[in-house]
């Protein structure tokens, strides 16, 4: 099964994550999804070999940036607004504070969707909401027909 | 100016930095060069990287922590006194897909170092810098002791 046919079916079963295990990189990482409230959070396990500061420790602050695209590009196939994966163009990340050893949450918001063009925010916390440990905004291409 | 030239700390930073930092190692990145505020580290292909399964292409998580981890190294080789750094902000353009079941180099150029930010400039490529995947600019928080000296060393 492709990925288009997979996110169609995780879109009618509610269930994301088996569109997560089909992406290597993405089971690497160990992300999960969760839909709450009409919210679609994803949350990055901690991993010790996840750690890129192993003095603090904190993540890899690529392993975030990882995770925070990765975040942005489940919310488009989410949202119903691309049918293929979508590609990315550009991500900007700010790290706000470390990334401890713990579960780390993130939330994608859709900013604007374009026919072509998708722009998309995130960002991602871990025990404090109001508290984001990075935040990132990054550009898409949809191709809506496959 | 390699770091075997120049300055055997600078390698011996890099030994640690590619060694003992857990996610580097997990992802089985290796040294190509090192010096005083650039360098050069590749990725070899995996599939357990892979971003689409369909394609083989490589995810871009996977390209922007190949370009963070060399930017690091890039600062941390600048600092005459290398302390703890931290990412401050990361910007990647993806220019193109990532070449499947080929190793991927990441290069960074320390352009500017102060007491308190470094400013790192980086692009990957497959075999020629000229073909770039991906460019990126990063700015990082330092402490220890920076100062411009980038540029000082490689004057002197």
């Amino acid at each position: 099964m492709n990925l288009v046919a997979l996110a169609a079916r995780c879109r009618a079963e509610h269930d994301y994550n088996p569109l997560c295990d089909a992406i290597p990189y993405v089971r690497f990482l160990g992300i999960s999804v969760s839909e709450e409230a009409g919210e679609f959070i994803s949350q990055l396990a901690f991993r010790p070999r996840n750690i890129g500061n192993p003095a603090l420790p904190a993540l890899h602050g690529g392993v975030v940036g990882a995770f925070l695209e990765t975040t942005a590009i489940l919310e488009l196939v989410w949202a119903q607004e691309t049918l293929m994966i979508p590609k990315i163009i550009n991500i900007t990340i700010d790290y706000l504070r470390p990334a401890g050893p713990v579960t780390t949450y993130a939330r994608g918001t859709i900013t604007k969707r374009g026919r072509r063009i998708a722009n998309v925010t995130v960002e991602a916390w871990q025990g404090d909401r109001s508290r984001p440990v990075a935040i990132a905004h990054c550009h898409f291409l949809l191709e809506l027909t496959p | 100016m390699t770091a075997t030239e120049s300055d055997s700390s600078v390698m011996d930073l890099a030994r640690f930095y590619l060694g003992d930092i857990p996610h580097i190692r997990e992802l089985g990145m290796e040294l190509v060069e090192v010096g005083c505020g650039d360098a050069i580290m590749r990725l070899p292909y995996r599939s357990d990287l892979v971003g689409d399964p369909d394609t083989g292409v490589l995810h871009g998580g996977a390209v922007s922590v190949l370009i963070d981890s060399v930017c690091g190294l890039a600062v941390l080789s600048a600092m005459r006194n290398p302390g703890p750094i931290a990412t401050l902000d990361l910007r990647i353009d993806y220019l193109k897909p990532a070449r499947v079941g080929e190793p991927l180099h990441a290069q960074a150029d320390c352009f500017r170092l102060t007491h308190q930010i470094a400013f790192v400039r980086s692009t990957a490529f497959h075999q020629n810098p000229a073909e770039p995947v991906a460019a990126a600019q990063a700015t990082f928080v330092i402490k220890g002791e920076g100062g411009g000296l980038a540029a000082d060393r490689r004057r002197s």
